[in-house]
């Protein structure tokens, strides 16, 4: 395997952890209005993501980084081609990353309650916009010979890309719910439960589309074959267990099946993709790869080494400061946010 | 407008946004940790209560550090594509590695911090605050080699129309960086002093939890002491080193039209700018001089010869930045500098005497020097970035040549206004909490509340 590769892998790594992290509090601020039916209850769900929400989130500014240093051109192309479907994440971003510190630190209840709306609009709207994103990467979008994004900002909303921004957008609800389901107890967890049996149907029912949808729309039968192998036949297996396990009231399983369910997933994006990063509708010679995006050998011979020695060190104690966390809350618990 | 001059608008805004609130930051971070560790190894609790109480307001500045940081992310392949084409083999990596160094650092332990008050030991827990500002001030060591790599390119060969990476170890070995890193890191603590100092002036000054105000006053007055005469200290040595390395940045921070030996120090000019050359200038003989070489002599280039030299070397342009932002920002940083080094001299000084400054005939106007570095800050990045124009990579690319050439100028024009209003709203938001949680001051002995908890219950 090249470095070219080894990073091409990297890379999906990130956003794939970066999908199952933020994916679970996308999902709970999602469900906040929801399910926080007092204040008290509100507080309460907030706080089960309170101390790694941000953690979480790093993971997309490390894709970030990552791609623009192993591939400078996937990075150029696909921000600046993406722009205003970006923006617009950002945006949400940033409403939803200030609403955490400052919705609780002011007693009046407009305050507080437009910061609940601000966290349940900068969790929706980038979980349905990064399933559109990454819809459009493997469906192919205009690319010209200089590696320019030509198409404008409607071209992205295809109906194709609005199916897999819709299974992103209930994937992660769904995966929220269940992550809310194991963080609470007595009324809280049952209301979670309840949630995650009335959107696992739907769910199941729009990814079946989208992996019959991706024969027609993108050239997965020659990348993949008509049996597409384990990883994408795992995402649907993986989600048909955790229907079993929510309706079994087994939060820990469940949520277990809800991570596997979207690593799956992800990982059939990019391993549809590669080893192109971006597909060119325009002319498959235009597309972007892991070869013509890359940065130079000793670049990324030094970037191997960095994430050899500390992503290790990374995981290890984000990792632990999971398992500090690891007790379910109580609307007694002390609480910060 | 086109889309090169409103990306340039929209990266200013952001930028000065971002670091209105990375100062503070990187100095409170410090502060807050060595309260806690008094705390953790005496037991005393008025420590506690010190970490707590700035906690709290670390952690409201904080939000807009993180959410005005993840714009500055993404904003080089959104608006300045051909850039990231071009130095994205050596730009990124410093990026990237900042991402996997500092972020999580910086994030994963400030949720311990925040939720694990008594769920680990009092040493662990101190422990978790030093990990947050560690990770805050390594994070500015890797945007800053960034920084430096495009105010004086090292490592690196044009291979096909793009800068390649040669040498990692010289991109960490950049002198550059070597100034920049501690003058910014340095101005962080001072700004993180100068707001500890002002805030607890303006409680002892209402006589309000005196015990906890007035060794706060004492810690940021040691601290800041020290850190804005380094600040000073570096600055200096900045200036020296531009004179070797971007000699048009320095030639128009003094609106040195022509070469001058000795060269005079500008204390007041009044230019015409299209013709390069003074209305009015009051100038100080030979300091110029000894500012740049610590000596009463020596050739200091002027911005006619620069641009002359310049048309030889790089081709027809115009190689000559807004001499008057360059002129006036500089001033403005320095002054600021000084006034905030006679302001810890004045305390310093009662502390000493053993008086306490409340007894200063006009200490009630002291709280407001907490403006004073942040208008430090941000002019001494305007300085740094606009006195490097035309260049985006300092006598590799211009800035008119690195912005993305798919975008409209209405997409640009939507997100600067967006982004305008809303950062300034929410740093609004910001700014009253921060103003808020300040006048309440900590909570009392009996208390248990988490720092943040305060306003909610
Ligand atoms: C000298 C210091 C400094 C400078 C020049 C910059 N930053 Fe910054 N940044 C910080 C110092 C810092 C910090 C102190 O580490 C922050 C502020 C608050 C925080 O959370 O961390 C931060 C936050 C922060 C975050 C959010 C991290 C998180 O989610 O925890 C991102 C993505 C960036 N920055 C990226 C940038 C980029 C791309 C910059 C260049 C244009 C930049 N920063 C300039
Ligand atoms: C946070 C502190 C910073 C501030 C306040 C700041 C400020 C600015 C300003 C005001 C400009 C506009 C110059 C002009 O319009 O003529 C600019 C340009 C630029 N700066 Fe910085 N800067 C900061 C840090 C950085 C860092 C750390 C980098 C690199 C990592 C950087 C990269 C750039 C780039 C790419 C431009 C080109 C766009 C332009 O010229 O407008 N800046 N910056
Ligand atoms: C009083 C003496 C000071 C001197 C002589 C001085 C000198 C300088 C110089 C020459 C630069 C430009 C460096 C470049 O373009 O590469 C600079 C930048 C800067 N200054 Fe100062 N400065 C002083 C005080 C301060 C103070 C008090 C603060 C804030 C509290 C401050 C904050 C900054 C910042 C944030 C930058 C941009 C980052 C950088 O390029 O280092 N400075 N300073």
């Amino acid at each position: 395997m090249d470095l070219n590769t080894l990073w091409f892998i990297l890379i999906a790594v990130l956003y794939i952890g970066f999908f199952v992290l933020e994916g679970f509090d996308f999902g709970v601020g999602i469900l906040l209005p929801f399910l926080g039916k007092d204040d008290a209850r509100r507080r309460l769900i907030i706080n089960t993501i309170g101390p790694h929400w941000d953690g979480n989130e790093v993971w997309l500014i490390t894709a970030g980084g990552a791609t623009f240093a192993a591939f400078p051109h996937w990075y150029a192309t696909l921000f600046s081609g993406f722009y205003l479907p970006l923006f617009i994440i950002l945006i949400a971003l940033i409403f939803r990353g200030v609403a955490f510190e400052f919705r609780s630190k002011d007693e009046n209840p407009r305050w507080r309650s437009f910061w609940d709306w601000a966290i349940f609009g900068g969790s929706a709207v980038p979980a349905l916009l990064f399933g559109v994103a990454f819809t459009n990467l493997m469906h192919g979008v205009p690319i010209d010979a200089n590696m320019n994004y030509t198409g404008g900002f409607w071209n992205l909303l295809n109906p194709f890309a609005l199916l897999g921004g819709l299974v992103s957008l209930l994937g992660f609800i769904l995966h929220g719910a269940v992550f809310l389901s194991l963080k609470t107890e007595g009324e809280m967890m049952n209301s979670a439960l309840r949630a995650a049996r009335r959107l696992w149907p739907p769910t199941v029912a729009v990814l079946a589309a989208f992996v019959v949808a991706m024969y027609f729309f993108t050239d997965v039968l020659k990348q993949l074959g008509i049996n597409p192998g384990p990883i994408p036949i795992g995402s649907v297996l993986a989600l048909l267990a955790a229907g079993y396990f929510i309706y079994s009231r087994r939060s820990g399983w469940a949520f277990a099946m809800t991570a596997l369910a979207i690593v799956f997933s992800a990982a059939t994006i990019f391993l549809v993709l590669f080893p192109r990063v971006m597909v060119s509708s325009i002319d498959p010679s235009f597309s972007l790869t892991i070869y013509n995006a890359a940065s130079g050998q000793y670049t990324l011979r030094t970037m191997s080494i960095v994430a050899l020695v500390f992503v290790p060190v990374v995981l290890a104690y984000q990792g632990w400061s999971y398992w500090i966390f690891r007790k379910r809350l109580s609307e007694k618990a002390e609480m910060h946010y | 407008m086109d889309v090169l001059n409103l990306s340039q608008w929209q990266f200013a805004i952001t930028s000065v946004y971002h670091f209105f609130f990375v100062p503070l930051t990187l100095g409170l971070s410090v502060l807050t940790a060595i309260m806690e560790t008094i705390y953790a190894s005496s037991g005393q609790e008025v420590y506690k209560r010190m970490a707590k109480f700035w906690g709290t307001l670390f952690l409201i500045n904080f939000a807009m550090g993180v959410v005005t940081g993840i714009v500055q992310e993404f904003q080089f392949g959104m608006n300045w594509s051909e850039y990231s084409r071009y130095v994205g083999d050596i730009f990124g990596v410093p990026l990237a590695i900042e991402a996997l160094l500092a972020f999580f650092l910086e994030s994963t332990f400030l949720g311990l911090w925040i939720f694990g008050w008594d769920k680990v030991s009092k040493g662990l827990h101190a422990a978790f605050i030093w990990l947050v500002a560690v990770g805050a001030n390594i994070s500015a060591l890797w945007i800053l080699i960034a920084n430096s790599f495009m105010q004086h390119p090292v490592g690196y060969e044009l291979e096909n129309g793009r800068a390649v990476m040669t040498d990692f170890g010289a991109l960490l070995a950049n002198q550059y960086v070597w100034t920049q890193f501690p003058h910014t890191v340095l101005s962080g603590f001072t700004t993180g002093a100068v707001f500890v100092f002002g805030i607890s002036l303006y409680h002892l000054l209402r006589k309000k939890d005196e015990d906890v105000f007035r060794r706060s006053l004492n810690l940021a007055t040691v601290f800041g002491s020290i850190s804005i005469l380094l600040v000073i200290l570096v600055g200096h040595s900045q200036t020296q080193q531009l004179v070797r390395l971007q000699p048009m940045k320095i030639a128009s921070v003094e609106a040195l039209w022509e070469s001058m030996d000795p060269a005079s120090f500008s204390l007041f000019t009044w230019g015409d700018e299209a013709n390069l050359k003074d209305r009015f200038a009051l100038r100080i003989p030979n300091l110029l001089s000894i500012l740049a070489y610590n000596q009463p002599t020596g050739l200091v280039k002027g911005i006619r010869n620069l641009q002359a030299e310049y048309e030889q070397q790089y081709g027809p342009g115009d190689y000559v930045p807004s001499v008057f932002t360059t002129y006036w920002t500089f001033r403005i940083m320095v002054g600021a500098g000084l006034l905030i080094f006679a302001l810890m001299g004045l305390s310093l000084y009662y502390i000493v005497r053993n008086k306490p400054l409340t007894s200063f005939k006009w200490a009630r106007f002291l709280p407001l020097a907490i403006a004073l570095p942040y208008l430090a800050n941000s002019t001494g990045w305007l300085l740094t970035e606009m006195g490097r124009q035309p260049w985006v990579v300092y006598g590799l690319l211009k800035t008119e040549n690195a912005f993305s050439p798919n975008l409209t100028p209405g997409m640009v024009l939507a997100s600067v206004i967006i982004l305008t209003l809303v950062y300034g709203a929410l740093m609004a938001a910001d700014v009253y909490l921060l103003v808020k949680f300040a006048r309440k001051g900590p909570e009392q002995p009996e208390g248990l509340e988490q720092p943040g908890a305060a306003g909610a219950d």
